[in-house]
């Protein structure tokens, strides 16, 4: 019951994003990296990442700075929104392929 | 091998940590271990299902399908475990009797046998699609089967010992506040959980005027290390909780004790023979 009001509210809700104005940022992953890694947005503002999973095994984008987490299907591609931030840099990673996929979002 | 290990650890954990809490909880109930099964399958089956349409899903509500799919099955999770531990609180004369095996009486009411089902379903389901995701992927990319399989049984090893002495652990607890101690520690899985829920949301974009971050802790506990994990399984720790995860957590811890307070307001109606 619980759910199923949500699910009605998530609906509605979802509408809204499409309608504000957010800038967008694309970063590809290829060969478990990141590109590019460092992303400069502006402070103060929501912006949109359109995160490009070009490689064939998914991957968790994930990011304690942000407090994000998502699952991005391979070659497939997965929208983050993040912010308003406040200036400083915010790293985030691949979860499943740690080692090499770091990357790191600039906010000034 | 050491990798996919830890990967797989890492999504254990916190699925061990709610399971053994549960197990716990409803150890003086009958056929526990029958649904403990019967969650943990459903869970499984639930993962494999949630990974094989992830794509779906994530394409959903405007490509926030997943946000809103996590969030929805988080409040499921915590929305059960909440009544669960009010069911506990109002029964837990009867519990902690049948514990001293006072009473063999069938205690009443069989609320708390599904609800352990749904949540240690819910609990596979969000982590277990992560696991088959991920060794899915690791097959596909072509890493060999062996070293996958062996990283797997470490992680899931390490899980399971992590969630054993936790078990073991609260049994030790005495007989008299075991229930007590089960009940305040469902009650903080839910509000972790509700507020996790509302981490998910706000990534959706909802409550964009509540979503800046309260405070950092990360420099005490980060949410990467060993205890910041364990303490977000089991309180729903943030290093750098939104104003909306707190107020999702406050909110649902005083709406639970409230609740609690509320059900247990009578007296001490009914005791079933508990004279100590």
């Amino acid at each position: 019951m619980k759910s199923l009001i949500l699910s009605a509210i998530a609906v509605l809700l979802s509408a809204n994003i499409a309608t504000a104005e957010v800038k967008e940022y694309k970063i590809v992953i290829k060969d478990h990296l990141f590109i590019p890694a460092q992303t400069k947005i502006p402070a103060g503002q929501k912006v949109k990442l359109i995160i490009d999973n070009q490689d064939a095994t998914p991957e968790e984008f994930e990011s304690h700075d942000l407090n994000r987490e998502k699952i991005i299907s391979g070659n497939s591609k997965g929208i983050v929104f993040v912010g308003p931030l406040s200036e400083g840099s915010y790293k985030y990673f691949g979860e499943f392929n740690e080692a090499t996929a770091q990357g790191v979002i600039i906010a000034e | 091998m050491l990798a996919t290990s830890i990967i797989i650890f890492r999504e254990i954990l916190e699925i061990a940590i709610i399971l053994s809490v549960v197990m716990v909880a409803a150890k003086e109930l009958e056929h526990r271990n029958r649904w403990v099964a019967i969650g943990l399958g459903a869970g499984i089956l639930g993962s494999c299902l949630v990974a094989f349409f992830a794509q779906s899903i994530s394409n959903a509500a405007e490509g926030m399908g997943q946000e809103f799919f996590n969030a929805m099955v988080l409040l499921a999770a915590a929305f059960v475990i909440g009544m669960t531990a009010l069911w506990m609180s109002k029964h837990a004369k009867e519990l902690t009797a049948h514990l001293r095996h006072v009473s063999n009486e069938v205690i009443q009411g069989n609320m708390p046998l599904y609800s352990i089902a749904i949540v240690i379903a819910l609990a596979v389901l969000r982590e277990g699609a992560e696991i088959v995701l991920f060794t899915h992927g690791m097959i596909a990319s072509g890493k060999s089967i062996s070293s996958i399989l062996a990283g797997s049984a470490m992680g899931f090893t390490a899980g399971i010992i992590v969630g054993a002495s936790m078990y073991f652990g609260l049994l030790k607890i005495s007989t008299k506040h075991v229930f007590t101690v089960t009940t305040w520690l469902l009650i903080f899985l839910c509000a972790g959980m509700a507020a996790t829920a509302a981490q998910y949301l706000a990534s959706a974009g909802w409550f964009e005027s509540l979503s800046y971050q309260l405070w950092n802790t990360s420099a005490i506990i980060s949410d990467s290390s060993m205890v910041g994990k364990v303490l977000h399984a089991l309180f729903g720790y943030t290093a750098r909780p939104l104003a909306i995860q707190v107020a999702f957590y406050v909110v649902t811890l005083i709406t639970l004790v409230v609740a609690m307070k509320i059900i247990n307001y009578k007296p001490t109606s009914k005791t079933t023979g508990a004279a100590a």
